[in-house]
């Protein structure tokens, strides 16, 4: 390549500190435009790209001819490849064109929508700079939720020209009367980052709210924009109207961007070899702390908050050259988040340790080296990271990756692998859920009476809704206006009411008012806020099983940010945790607020961090399997990890790619049984559940077990490799793949994955109001509920079209049913077992995990048992 | 890592926990109920009925089932005790309009019981009045051998009575879990139950509502699971 070209020095202009303008002026940039140029693109803006020395990048001027032909686009390309601004091209030099007599409504001509309100103020920043030079009279402004209301009201009735958005915004500005006269003059509509929000509920919110755009401006065409992925036909047809869903897929049309430098991706070499398990990589952070020293500005990345805070508090604890070091994640408080952000931008800081809050596309600050720590559980995930570092396509990005166990180890050499084969993985084929269907359904019935005919037509157009029959449809409809129940009760109460010709129409205006403070799909775990004040202002600690009670009561302080309530119905009153880089003392909880203090404790208690938050995808589980078994491939890893895999080859066995491992063997009195699907936490879970119904129906007594990323191992009084030697226990029949019919649904019954899946449900379909008008309804007081309206909904209509949408949700979701699936039936007659009469190497590090994490399903009668057992002992005097 | 259940069991059947008040005796049930098996009476406490249908109306479509699996529960609990009598022991109704709304197929449930049973309604603050319709006989509270049942506890230290109303919930943290579920909470001369409701929630036990009735930690708490009623220390219980 060697050009230099236009948004990738839109942005390098802005932050570069010393030497933009000479950039610009590299040999080769001035070069002969082509002929296409001149024809495509106005004098403004053909002059202003020559003013500048830039050349257009061919998939920059590929967008502008599919969008002149008016042809619905996906353009695949890697960060820092121009995306951005090819995606507004098309729109630029339209409206510079423009006639504003020809207009049929409020005149907004594009619509822009992210997944991130921040990635939308960013790309707003760096539109302006074009808009101005060219002189273009373009208003370009952003709504999130943070947009004042007299703005947002203002946007309703005189739009700017360009409107950038989220997707939440868009429905409520579609559940609006005004929205046939708001969007009548869209013509394209901007969906940046679509790879990261085609698969999800906000996805598919966001295809129905698309599906009523075109009915509203049927000329609109989209484009999309999104990383490189490894089958674009699902983004490619979400992209279009399916006009005739039972027959064909439409599909886009595609413009690939050239892909960049190779990037320079390393696993880090520490002094200690990688340790047998856990994820938070202490061992590395002296070697961690060295390279951040040799950069300039390093981004290191992880998986979770709590792991961030632990990095971030050792990181410090070595820092003894005074580099400033800065933490970024979610749960921190929007100021000091944007303080960081600005600190990176001003490039006044050596390093930010952060979590997925910093993956997507925001463009900040000089990075110069990317730090991965843990394993990237996907490729695409990896990608997207190391695309921070260098955000130049012709300069390699650097990165290092840092395994915090031996596992680890082979799977970030997998995604390394992957990475340098430009491998990104599949987005899977997804049916748009019903939840959000219903949320839409009323939306809709907000902006005008509809009629069920036209309204399920265009809902299938929908591409995530294809699908869709009309008996599910009506079934949707019945239950937005009267809850859907068997026993029909609630006729008088109905929300939506036949007009004359049949359409129907909300009931009153208080439903609208109910719709437009629920819309969305992002049902957070309810989060408690964390206000710091002094310890003075507390009484010391109690003795007295009141102690959580302050003789002052618990009010002011500073809020330093927000965590998972579940995270602080962990701690007690006295200890001491990590939060937003401080170690603090829990003081205590009210309301929704908890109360810390500064704490001086030298070892800071920080929760154990239940295992990786992304599952090991697909893709890179298969890279790994393959490396297992290929001895070729351990050259490329450390000593202790190739010698690790060597002597588990002469103990027992390692599998080939198809095959898979069972190893049995005794251990402190139990028995063991390990299984290594490498197919993620999730779907070796719900294994590990239906295998322990089976092996305790076979009595082989099975007393616990626990599950990584990569196997799981189940302990039993019954010596299980006996009984698998015997017949017995035969392992074709204990793996058959029925296992996800009578077990799962009987297993889901019971557990309170169904009931945490369900409350998404319900507050996304409305069931259950978050906020009410005239009250505010926390978080807290919907989880209860909602536990409640389960249990006499299993009960008196197990058949509820919200309990069906619930139990598509954690088959998918929480459970990883259709991956386990594929697992059973890829293993039928592959199957290699070894019977050892002792603990094999491989299984290490599963074993570890013994103790440390909690399977969070059942058990939950246990835990009132062990408590009251408790007491027992303390009243008999036993303890 | 997940415990499975059977090793553990034996130790002690959780199902019912007996339960003093001032020298009488009582048994406290898993679902909720008291049954006084000197006077043949199961006391049952804010059964909240039509809970759902009240909600409905202001446009919360919640499933319409709620008082069919109240009733259905409080006639399990007669038939386990073989109750002569049962106290609702007020707001056994969600708001004054829920006899109105109640299906034909759950009044007629109430009255095959009470066909069985003596039955009192004793009135809160949800159902200061009892339609006629509805059967019974209607009291503001009742005193029994020196036990005074009342819908709302009296503030200040109190004995010999027995209440609802604030409907106690408890919650313990243990490796890593947490788990909250309604409780009875007592200390010997005074109890508050549960609410029976299917769909009636919970307050902490450790909300301040609860320290003028108790105050300190002088009280036992029972919390009820899905097979049993369990005995909780008063040191392993957390503010929400």
């Amino acid at each position: 390549m060697g050009k230099r070209t236009a948004a990738t020095e839109v942005v390098a202009q802005k932050r570069s500190k010393s030497g933009g303008a000479d950039r610009t002026k590299r040999p080769g940039a001035a070069g002969t435009p082509p002929q296409r140029l001149t024809e495509a693109l106005p004098a403004e803006f053909a002059n202003w790209f020559k003013v500048r020395g830039w050349l257009p990048r061919s998939h920059q001027l590929g967008l502008l001819e599919r969008a002149t032909k008016r042809t619905s686009t996906l353009l695949i390309a890697p960060t820092g490849a121009g995306k951005t601004l090819a995606g507004f091209l098309p729109s630029l030099v339209e409206l510079s064109r423009r006639d504003r007599a020809t207009l049929k409504g409020a005149g907004l001509n594009t619509l822009y929508i992210s997944p991130l309100k921040a990635l939308s103020v960013d790309i707003a920043r760096n539109l302006e700079t074009p808009i101005r030079e060219m002189g273009l009279k373009i208003r370009c402004e952003t709504r999130t939720g943070d947009t004042p209301a007299s703005r947002r009201t203002r946007q309703r009735t005189k739009p700017p020209e360009i409107l950038l958005t989220t997707p939440e915004q868009v429905a409520l500005l579609l559940a609006h009367p005004d929205a046939p006269y708001l969007f009548a003059d869209v013509r394209t509509v901007i969906l940046d980052e679509l790879h990261a929000i085609s698969g999800s509920k906000r996805g598919d919110l966001l295809s129905l709210d698309l599906a009523r755009l075109r009915t509203l401006a049927p000329e609109l065409i989209t484009i999309g924009l999104s990383a490189t992925v490894a089958s674009p036909s699902e983004l490619r047809a979400y992209l279009v109207a399916q006009d005739a869903p039972d027959a064909m897929t439409r599909l886009a049309d595609t413009v690939v961007a050239q892909p960049g430098a190779e990037p320079e991706i390393a696993i880090l070499e520490a002094d200690d070899p990688a340790p047998w398990s856990g994820h938070s990589a202490l061992y590395a952070m002296a070697s961690i702390y060295q390279a951040i020293k040799r950069h300039a500005l390093t981004l290191v990345f992880v998986n979770t908050r709590m792991q961030a805070e632990l990095i971030f508090q050792e990181l410090w604890r070595v820092n003894e050259d005074g580099l400033r070091i800065a933490l970024h994640h979610g749960s921190l408080d929007h100021g000091q988040r944007r303080k960081v952000e600005a600190a990176m931008a001003a490039g006044t800081l050596d390093a930010v340790v952060a979590t997925s809050t910093l993956d997507l596309g925001i463009d900040w600050g000089d990075v110069d080296l990317v730090i991965n720590v843990g394993a990237p559980k996907g490729s695409s995930r990896l990608l997207q990271r190391i695309g921070r570092s260098n955000h130049r396509l012709d300069e390699p990005s650097r990165a290092i990756l840092v395994p915090g166990n031996r596992f680890e180890v082979l799977e970030c050499r997998a995604a390394l692998d992957a990475a340098r084969a430009g491998v990104q993985d599949v987005a899977l084929s997804r049916r748009g859920s019903l939840d959000v269907l219903a949320q839409h359904v009323l939306g809709m019935a907000c902006q005008a009476p509809f009629a069920m005919d036209e309204l399920f037509a265009e809902v299938r157009r929908a591409s995530p809704y294809a699908w869709l029959q009309r008996a599910t449809f009506d079934r949707i409809v019945d239950f937005v206006a009267t809850g859907g129940y068997a026993l029909k009760s609630y006729e008088r109460f109905t929300k939506l009411r036949p007009e004359a010709d049949g359409r129907l129409r909300v009931a009153n205006g208080r439903i609208a008012q109910s719709y437009r403070m629920n819309a969305g799909t992002i049902v957070e775990s309810p989060m408690i806020k964390v206000r710091l004040i002094g310890r003075g202002r507390l009484r010391g600690r109690g003795s007295s099983s009141r102690a959580s009670t302050p003789l002052r009561p618990l009010t002011g302080g500073r809020v330093l940010g927000e965590v998972e309530e579940h995270f602080v119905e962990q701690l007690a009153p006295g200890q001491a945790f990590v939060f937003a880089g401080e170690v603090l003392r829990f003081e205590g909880l009210k309301e929704t607020e908890a109360y810390v203090s500064r704490a001086s404790a030298s070892d800071p208690v920080v929760p154990s961090y239940a295992g990786g938050k992304f599952p090991l995808s697909t893709h890179l589980a298969e890279r790994v399997r393959a490396m297992l078994h290929d001895r070729e491939a351990w050259a490329h890893l450390p000593v202790p990890v190739a010698e690790w895999l060597a002597l588990q080859g002469e103990r027992s066995a390692l599998p080939d790619a198809s095959e898979v491992l069972v190893e049995t063997f005794p251990r402190g009195g139990r028995h063991h049984m390990v299984v290594y699907p490498f197919e993620g936490r999730l779907a070796h879970q719900t294994l590990g559940m239906l295998l322990t119904r089976r092996l305790e129906r076979a009595g082989v007594m099975p007393m616990g077990f626990v599950a990584n990323d990569y196997g799981l191992s189940i302990w039993a009084r019954g010596d299980i490799g006996a009984m698998i030697r015997s017949g017995s226990v035969p392992l074709a029949a204990l793996f058959e793949e029925d296992m996800l019919g009578d077990d799962l649904e009987s297993w889901l019954a019971e557990s309170s994955l169904m009931k945490r899946t369900f409350r998404y449900c319900a507050v996304i379909a409305g069931l259950i109001e978050r906020r009410h008008p005239g009250k505010e309804k926390s978080g807290r007081q919907v989880t209860m509920s909602t536990d409640l309206v389960y249990d006499v909904l299993m009960k008196h209509d197990p058949g509820h079209i919200l309990l069906e949408a619930a139990r598509a949700d954690a088959s998918t979701g929480l459970l990883d049913i259709g991956r386990l699936g594929d697992f059973l039936k890829r293993i039928r007659g592959a199957i290699v077992h070894k019977d050892l009469e002792r603990v094999s190497p491989l299984s290490v590090p599963i074993l570890l995990e013994i103790g440390r994490e909690p399977v969070g399903t059942s058990g939950r009668e246990d835990l009132l048992r062990e408590a009251a057992e408790d007491l027992i002992r303390d009243a008999m005097g036993c303890e | 890592m997940l415990q499975l259940k059977p090793e553990r069991l034996g130790i002690n059947d959780f199902r019912e926990q007996n339960v003093s008040i001032c020298g009488k005796s009582f048994v406290a049930d898993v679902s909720g109920a008291l049954y006084w098996p000197a006077e043949k009476a199961l006391i049952v406490a804010d059964l909240h009925l039509e809970k759902g249908s009240s909600f409905a109306a202001k446009g919360q479509l919640l499933p319409p089932y709620d008082t069919r699996e109240t009733l259905l529960q409080v006639a399990k609990a007669v038939d386990r005790f073989g109750a002569k009598t049962v106290v609702a022991l007020g707001d056994s109704f969600h708001d004054r309009n829920a006899a109105d709304r109640m299906p034909e197929t759950e009044l007629e449930k109430l009255r095959i019981m009470q066909d069985a049973c003596e039955w009192i309604w004793v009135t809160g603050n949800h159902d200061p009045e009892i339609a006629d319709q509805l059967g019974g006989f209607v009291v503001p509270e009742l005193t029994v051998e020196g036990i005074t049942l009342r819908h709302e506890p009296r503030g200040a230290w109190t004995t010999h009575e027995i209440a609802g109303h604030l409907h106690p919930a408890a919650r313990i943290a243990r490796d890593g879990f947490s788990l909250r579920r309604p409780c009875f909470i007592g200390n010997g001369v005074r109890l508050i139950m549960p609410a029976f409701g299917s769909y009636a929630g919970g307050l902490n036990v450790m909300d301040e509502a609860f320290e003028p009735l108790f105050g300190g930690d002088a009280f036992a708490v029972w919390m009820l699971g899905q097979e049993g009623l369990y005995p909780i220390a008063t040191r392993l219980l957390r503010d929400d």
